[in-house]
């Protein structure tokens, strides 16, 4: 009946900060000392930061709603739509960016309280419905259009994207072959991110609307006995997660520059475990989004020492993906046997 | 209000004063639950009014009721055990900061007052789960009176807890009795009935019985009220003479154990025995059941059955050897809720003989008819859902569905946990009447008394350890001497 690990919540997010920092420190070692490829630099960092700067944000909101006991798989969708409305707007139709920005948050909130309603208040299966919200703005992606539209007329948008936000007082700063200074740099998605994870994080921690997230994965009927609106906390959980999907669409979007139907492909399974290796259980109740900011940057970390290992990227096309598929299946094995040891240690 | 089958509640009435605690007693299915469903609004009823204070109220929620005063603890803690029992108090009523975020700080320090001034040490900041359930169920008390309750209703809050946590329990009862709060409290512990209660209403098939005065009801009144006839003498269900033990062994087991659940034991069963085994909650009664079942896989020692030794690996191994066990969880473990009754009792031998071998349907309906009859199920049909049947009913399935495999042995853990006195009279006497037939039982109960007055034998365990054995006088006494142990009084 009891649930085993709740106890120790902490625990699990120290594992995986423990692990995180001995991943790191392997790929540090392999491809930064013995082989001196750049994995030492501190833009190596940031670049890992940079490009799952969109994942960070989507993890935020996986995170809310799996700690409400649920799930939501049409986050990868509504990148794609999102994506997809920005460079068609822009591109096509010539819409400024201050119009589509807005538009596209609406259209999460929209697509997240229609899911959250149906999943709330109608109580069905948070898997069926994400699901069918995932086909729905996949679909809608292609509807919109079907080729790769990239985005090249010129606006803020694009100008906003491009800006280098270095390190202030020239933290980690090197000098490459031809004496040039090189200060580390991140993009404003980055920024975005970051924010999003400390918001989140205290929305979580100090508002009535995130203790009752945690008290609805704790115990659904406990929670209404309480005499929380379950059903309501349910729905703005989902209209988060979608909003949140939607500001990582916007920076997804800074990244590519471009809308495709293909775009951000199973990024809701790379949320999802990110969340998990963060210590967010999928039963809902236990995790924060700080974990899943670690378990971005772990998964992150994966990928990056995959690309700097010549012999794997030479090989080229899915052998990165089953490797960094081992590594994760590792990662999530070894976080298991350290909350294992340590229950049998106090057990 | 009507349940498949029977009306539930019908023309009751039930006055609580300021400052008593109230017992609420009957059988299972005698109205308890509706009552108290009807009080706090969870089920709404058809005739009749509740006054509080002089006026009428009517809840259509839990949340109606907790406005009103009426809060309800429940055996089932109804708190979140992922959350720190501070948060627990207050959630959903969090004090607030200036701009509207929550205040931990001063959600800590009302939280600790609280607990102080009703005596229960914990640490707040902690997670609820970090308690045991007696604690968790005291939390909740206290949530409830910090909400300016007036009416505590207590629906079975001491089925999980032992002695020691039952008498904190009172303890804190006593003194909200004392501050002016009503209590209704739902129990089928009669000694607890006894110990706190000032007031006794007894409930029969949904009708009243009547209500008295404690001192008024002598314990055996009381039974002969809630079960409607003057039964009898719970005493007499074992007598000397018929029993029928032979010398033949059923289970021989040597030196069994597993891990961290159950040191080495050494256990022998012989045919037509009831084999009890005894302890406080905890001390590996249940563990040492489940690894001769093979539940939890034996990890050293032999096992011989019926004269053979065997290795049981799993469940199933167990079961084409003739067992049964029948779980102390019954809801986790035990019934299948969504299925119907002539699904549940056809669980096992479907098991038994491969999921493939179909079982004709009118052979089912003759087995599942059988077994109703037998063990006095009360339900509307044989394919009403099992979890629309009360607590007792829902036992006396689980026992049919082994019985239907026609084992030679048969594990009870708690087979008369949380069901009413009548049902637990019928349940041990089956358990006498299958050894009379030359099967073999494991019984294990919480209860001193039945396990007297059923068991040929019992096995004492202490701290996931078999302490030792009693067969001759065995008296309350004796047993709890045994249970204790020396070194503690």
């Amino acid at each position: 009946m009891k649930k085993k690990s709740i106890n120790n919540h902490t625990i699990l997010l120290l594992i995986t900060v423990g692990l995180f920092i001995i991943l790191y420190g392997a790929g540090y070692i392999s491809y930064g000392v013995i082989e001196t490829k750049g994995f030492e630099k501190l833009q190596t960092f940031l670049d890992i930061l940079r490009t799952n700067a969109a994942l960070i944000c989507i993890a935020c909101g996986m995170t809310c709603v799996m700690l409400t006991g649920g799930i939501d798989i049409s986050v990868g969708s509504l990148v794609a739509m999102d994506c997809m409305i920005l460079a068609v707007g822009m591109e096509y139709q010539e819409i400024s960016p201050t119009l589509l920005v807005p538009f596209v948050l609406l259209i999460g909130i929209v697509f997240g309280a229609v899911m959250g309603y149906l999943i709330g208040y109608l109580d069905i299966q948070p898997f069926i419905v994400t699901m069918a919200g995932m086909f729905f703005a996949r679909g809608m992606t292609a509807m919109i259009c079907t080729d790769q539209v990239n985005i090249a007329k010129s606006n803020w948008f694009k100008d906003l994207a491009a800006i280098k936000v270095y390190m202030p007082f020239d933290i980690g700063a090197v000098v490459n072959k031809r004496g040039v200074k090189m200060v580390p740099y991140v993009n404003v998605a980055v920024l975005i991110a970051l924010v999003v994870v400390i918001l989140v994080f205290l929305m979580l921690r100090y508002t009535r609307t995130g203790r009752s997230m945690y008290a609805v994965g704790g115990s659904h009927t406990s929670a209404a006995l309480m005499g929380l609106n379950v059903k309501r906390t349910k729905m703005i959980t989902y209209i988060l997660s979608s909003f949140l999907c939607s500001i990582g669409g916007i920076c997804y979007c800074m990244n590519t520059m471009c809308g495709t139907t293909t775009q951000a492909l199973g990024l809701e399974m790379k949320a999802i475990s990110s969340a998990v290796i963060g210590g967010t259980l999928l039963t809902g109740g236990v995790g924060n989004v700080f974990g899943s900011f670690v378990g971005v940057l772990i998964n992150g970390t994966i990928q990056s020492i995959v690309s700097f290992n010549a012999d794997l990227t030479r090989l080229g096309g899915t052998v990165p993906n089953v490797v960094s598929a081992f590594l994760l299946f590792l990662f999530i094995m070894l976080q298991a046997v350290f909350a294992k040891l340590r229950e049998r240690k106090q057990g | 209000m009507t349940f498949p089958g029977v009306k539930a509640l019908q023309n009751v009435d039930f006055t609580l004063r300021e400052g008593e605690i109230h017992a609420l007693m009957g059988e299972n299915g005698a109205g308890k639950s509706t009552l108290i469903k009807c009080l706090t609004g969870v089920n709404d009823f058809e005739q009749g009014e509740i006054h509080m204070d002089g006026k009428p109220i009517r809840n259509h929620s839990t949340l109606d009721a907790q406005k009103n005063g009426i809060s309800t603890v429940y055996q089932e803690v109804n708190l979140c055990p992922n959350l720190s029992v501070a948060e627990n108090l207050f959630i959903g009523r969090e004090p607030l900061t200036k701009i509207g975020t929550i205040s931990r700080k001063a959600m800590l320090n009302r939280a600790r007052e609280l607990m102080q001034k009703l005596d229960i040490q914990v640490d707040v900041a902690k997670t609820l789960d970090s308690y045991s359930i007696a604690i968790q169920q005291m939390i909740a008390i206290a949530r409830a009176v910090d909400m300016d309750c007036k009416v505590l209703i207590l629906d079975e809050p001491t089925s999980s807890l032992d002695d020691k946590e039952v008498e904190k329990l009172f303890i804190l009862m006593r003194s909200l009795r004392d501050q002016g709060i009503g209590i209704i409290f739902v129990t089928h512990f009669l000694e607890q009935v006894y110990a706190v209660c000032d007031r006794i209403t007894v409930l029969r098939n949904g009708q009243l019985v009547g209500e008295y005065q404690i001192a008024d009801l002598p314990r055996l009144k009381l039974v002969a009220a809630m079960m409607g006839k003057d039964f009898d003498d719970l005493q007499s269900i074992k007598s000397k003479e018929d029993e029928a033990v032979s010398d033949e062994l059923e289970i021989e087991a040597r030196g069994l154990s597993h891990a961290r659940k159950i040191k080495p034991f050494d256990l022998d069963i012989h045919k037509g025995e009831v084999l009890g085994l005894t302890g406080l909650l905890g001390s590996g009664r249940s563990e040492l059941a489940r690894c001769i079942y093979g539940a939890d896989r034996a990890q050293t020692g032999t096992l011989k059955v019926g004269g053979k030794e065997t290795t049981i690996s799993a469940p199933i191994d167990a079961m084409r050897l003739g067992m049964g066990l029948l779980p102390d969880d019954r809801k986790a473990e035990g019934i299948v809720e969504d299925l119907s009754v002539r699904e549940n009792i056809m669980l096992a031998m479907q098991s038994l003989k491969g999921v493939r071998a179909k079982i004709p349907m009118d052979k089912q309906m003759e087995i599942t008819k059988k077994y109703i009859e037998l063990l006095e199920i009360k339900t509307p049909s044989t394919e009403t859902l099992v979890k629309q049947l009360s607590g007792g009913n829902q036992q006396k399935v689980i026992i049919a569905r082994w019985l239907a495999t026609d084992p030679d042995f048969l594990i009870l853990d708690e087979p008369t946990r949380g069901i009413d006195v009548g049902t637990k009279t019928e349940i041990q006497k089956l358990v006498v009447e299958l050894a009379r037939q030359g099967k073999s039982v494991i019984f294990i109960s919480s209860e001193i008394e039945e396990m007297l007055r059923t068991c040929n034998r019992l096995a004492v365990l202490r701290d996931g350890e078999k302490v030792g054995e009693l067969t001759e006088n065995l008296t309350q006494e004796s047993v709890m001497k045994a249970i204790a142990g020396g070194e503690r009084n």
